[in-house]
């Protein structure tokens, strides 16, 4: 598949990117080969999409350069690198739902005609050139909200293509495909290669990338760790570079010794837009223990965590929590019945940004600190003060606005909002998603010592060193089912990855 | 790298308050400035207008502003529940109208049953409006939260719906006499709108207990924490296990409820029930309810605020009355000054967050 001599079209040399004192990329050097397709991988916060940002002319690097055909560029906009032949498709799509497929593509740029008004003949007539060069039949004129998401992507990817582009960047773009478009989309790369136009390719689906890629670079905590053409990798090797050895240490895990079932969950089923987003998923988290649900975006983890908490509704299966079944599917009803959830976005789900520290602290927990119907300032300080000193939240005060805490402050608000309800059983979605490493560790100790106390833990993350670290048993998750459980210790990470691409449900227990 | 964490220095939560206001320098002063700008401008208000008038702290003068000013806080105050929300009341004019028209109807020509007519004590008599408008609130509040329909769009529609109940109920006309007869026992109703007790008109008591409720509701209960929530972050709140449906029908109760409140008062103060009674009043509790401080994306706002912007729109409406400035500057006055309060209140934001980020 490799050409014999592969010709390198665009290098970022020595790239680095700092954020204030974060520093996202270090001393990067990335090259991007003419015709081909280039696949990088890397865990969240490993710098993609910084780099792909800097390549896409979103962002400027602090040091290093950008070498486009040999010659140094800068790119002063998106627009201005677009200039230059590089187009970026984002991991979200950014379509009008209401517009034409037309009107999309050139949405900002549309082809003028007589006294400047949008000509709508060159629009279609160029639409559908595009369009067949994506080889798609696709009506211009049909809303793009009417079409399913797999061609939605495709549209994005027209948007490209419309104008003369050499190099392609797709961030992630098969997260919410089914397997059929995933094969259409990798066609339509197949195709855009033999043209010459270079691909580069984020993703994380290991198995997927292996099947299009040609060369794959992995990014590491803002560091390149490995480059290699895809024919002399394995799947082994690449989940080794993404993880890196000697982290398993990162969050040590004492596994606790667990108790009796505090949760069990069996057949749980919800339907969703496009076949079941959770397909009979059973489980059962003990006493002290903490449960890792692993999965790629889409897996179904988050859909879990809120069916379980009341807040998506389930059409079967059936949830007890210390041997009583949970019935009435609310929030409220699953939070006395002894269950809190931590949710994945914690500034769209978790945090009341408008009140304080303190106020958010205590909204799940108002009615047990009322005492006729009042709420005594006095229990209400003391009830969020320890939460807070509990968790060593960092804050100005208990009555500072939630929004000038850190991101890990800020998390362990919402988690501090979770156990003041004295939770039998604790839900987190994504627990550390978006917080520094350092917080990251602290959440880590902080769930550990939670399971230490006797609560049960279930948490779901898309992260292999995070589960593998603070699970004592991981599940993971396929679209919608249970693909695989494996005691932590006892399990490699290809096992998990081979796990989380399955489509076959996972039978007994081992 | 290791398990060992930094030797997390456990914070004690420091006293209340921003770090950042304990040490005076001129973004402090200014950030005082702007958050005592309505009182600011109250006081503003009257030593202009004082000047202007002598006429203007007269005892008759300031019995009647101070009335006019309590209807629109009742009314202001039921709104600013909804506003904390995130939602919007536009029916509190016409609840108050159609409030005014059934406790109108039941005093002058009582409840018609077949073969007997029914008279309420004045008492029950305004039970029953209150009760009319809460349950005028509460479809408001199943439109919106059952059924899905945008606030502004529901309490739009309730807006035309309660006035044309109002005037079915009289078939457009009036009931002119309310004073009710002894031999009916119904009389008493005067008293709430024309008397006075301790030199204040009753109409202002009743507005410092709705004040004083509605404070310790918004800032001592579960549910008026949860009403912020819910303007703050809806999903969150969802998330936090509040039942965010029942708190928003809840706030439209309210708001029914101190909308009907309102057009009693005024319906006994003139001494008469006309269908068209408190006409655009919604836009002035509104109004109240913003220069008062409160975010129309809701989550923020305060009563306080609000009885003070009540305040203010009332002295500067009958100020300019007063000294002669003609109806359409007023108009031209009260828009710009709404539009400022606003403008400041961006301000604020502002310099908020720059001392925070320091």
């Amino acid at each position: 598949m490799t050409a014999p001599a592969s010709r390198p079209l665009l290098v970022a040399e020595n790239v680095s990117k700092s954020y204030g004192g974060v520093r996202a990329l270090r001393e990067v050097t990335f090259t991007a080969y003419h015709g081909e397709v280039n696949v990088l991988v890397g865990e969240n916060g490993a710098g993609k999409s910084t780099l792909m940002k800097i390549l896409a002319g979103a962002e400027s690097p602090t040091a290093g350069r950008i070498l486009l055909d040999g010659a140094e560029v800068t790119f002063r906009s998106p627009r201005d690198a677009m200039s230059h032949g590089i187009g970026i498709i984002h991991q979200e799509l950014s379509l009008f739902p209401d517009l034409s497929i037309a009107e999309n593509i050139f949405a900002g740029r549309e082809p003028r005609g007589a006294l400047g008004m949008v000509d709508f003949a060159a629009e279609k007539a160029r639409t559908a050139a595009v369009l067949a060069r994506l080889g798609r039949r696709l009506d211009p004129g049909t809303p793009v909200g009417l079409l399913p998401i797999g061609q939605q992507q495709l549209v994005e990817i027209a948007r490209v293509l419309a104008e003369d582009v050499r190099v392609l960047i797709m961030d992630e773009p098969t997260s919410a495909l089914s397997n059929q478009e995933v094969d259409t989309l990798f066609e339509v790369m197949d195709d855009l290669r033999r043209d010459g136009v270079t691909v580069i390719y984020i993703s994380h689906r290991l198995e997927e990338f292996r099947r299009i890629g040609d060369h794959v670079t992995v990014l590491r905590d803002g560091t390149l760790v490995a480059h290699a053409p895809m024919t002399e990798t394995d799947t082994g090797w690449i989940v080794r570079q993404m993880v890196g050895r000697g982290q398993e240490g990162l969050f040590a895990r004492d596994s606790a010794a667990t108790g009796e079932v505090l949760m069990s969950v069996t057949g749980l089923t919800a339907p969703g837009p496009a076949g079941a987003v959770l397909d009979s998923v059973s489980l059962e988290v003990r006493r002290g223990e903490v449960v890792g649900v692993y999965g790629l975006m889409g897996a179904g983890r988050t859909e879990l965590m809120e069916c379980l908490m009341g807040a998506r509704q389930a059409t079967e299966g059936e949830i007890r929590v210390r041997g009583r079944v949970c019935a009435e599917a609310t929030v409220p009803a699953r939070l006395a019945a002894g269950l809190a959830l931590v949710p994945e976005d914690r500034q769209r789900e978790g945090l009341v940004q408008t009140m304080s520290v303190q106020n958010n602290v205590l909204l799940s927990s108002l009615t047990a600190l009322a005492r006729r119907w009042l709420l005594s300032p006095r229990r209400e300080r003391a009830g969020a003060g320890e939460q807070v000193a509990d968790l060593a939240i960092k804050t100005p005060g208990l009555r500072a606005e939630v929004t000038a805490l850190s991101g890990g402050n800020q998390q362990k608000v919402v988690l501090a909002r979770a156990l003041l309800t004295e939770p039998t059983v604790l839900l987190l979605d994504e627990p550390t998603r978006g917080v520094d490493v350092g917080a990251k560790a602290e959440i880590a100790r902080v769930i550990g010592d939670l399971a230490g106390r006797g609560l049960g833990v279930l948490f779901a993350s898309s992260e292999l060193a995070e589960v593998m670290a603070m699970a004592d048993r991981i599940l993971v998750m396929a679209k919608g089912r249970i693909t695989g459980e494996f005691q932590a210790g006892q399990v490699s990470e290809k096992e998990l990855v081979a796990a989380s691409a399955s489509d076959k449900a996972f039978g007994g227990r081992p | 790298m290791t398990a060992t964490v930094k030797g997390e220095t456990r914070s004690a939560p420091a006293p209340d308050g921003p770090a950042a206001a304990s040490r005076w320098s001129p973004r402090a002063g200014l950030l005082l400035l702007l958050r005592g700008r309505t009182a600011i401008v109250l006081v503003l208000l009257i030593v202009v207008f004082h000047t202007l008038s002598p006429h203007y702290l007269s005892d008759s003068n300031l019995l009647l502003m101070t009335k006019h000013v309590s209807i629109n806080a009742i009314l202001a105050i039921g709104v600013t529940f909804v506003i904390l929300t995130g939602g919007i009341d536009l029916s509190v004019g016409s609840i108050a109208g159609l409030a005014g028209m059934i406790c109108g109807g039941l005093l002058y020509e009582g409840l018609r049953l077949p073969g007997d007519t029914v008279y309420f004590s004045a008492v029950m008599v305004i039970l029953i409006g209150i009760l009319a408008g809460t349950g005028v609130g509460a479809l408001n509040g199943l439109l919106i939260t059952r059924l899905r329909v945008a606030p502004f769009i529901a309490t739009l529609g309730m807006l035309y719906v309660a006035r044309g109940f109002a005037s079915l109920r009289s078939d457009g006309g009036t009931f002119p006499d309310l004073a009710g007869r002894p031999a009916r026992g119904n009389t008493g109703f005067s008293i709430i709108g024309v008397n006075t007790w301790l030199g204040l008109p009753v109409a202002v008591w009743i507005m410092v207990v709705v004040a004083a409720a509605a404070i310790l509701v918004t800032t001592r209960t579960p549910f008026g924490r949860r009403v912020y929530a819910v303007g703050g972050n809806e999903r969150a709140a969802v998330l936090a296990g509040i039942r965010t449906g029942r708190i928003k029908t809840a706030t439209y109760m309210i708001s029914g409820a101190c909308a009907a409140l309102a057009g009693l008062l005024l319906t006994s103060e003139l001494g008469a029930a006309y269908p068209d009674t408190a006409t655009t009043y919604e836009l002035n509790a509104i109004a109240a309810a913003v220069l008062g401080g409160t975010s129309l994306f809701g989550g923020r706002g305060t009563i306080a605020g609000t009885v003070m912007g009540a305040f203010v729109i009332g002295f500067l409406s009958d100020g300019l009355v007063l000294v002669g400035v003609s109806a359409f500057w007023q108009l031209v006055v009260k828009g710009s000054v709404i539009v400022l309060a606003v403008v400041m209140e961006q301000a604020q934001q502002r310099v908020q967050a720059r001392m925070a980020a320091h």
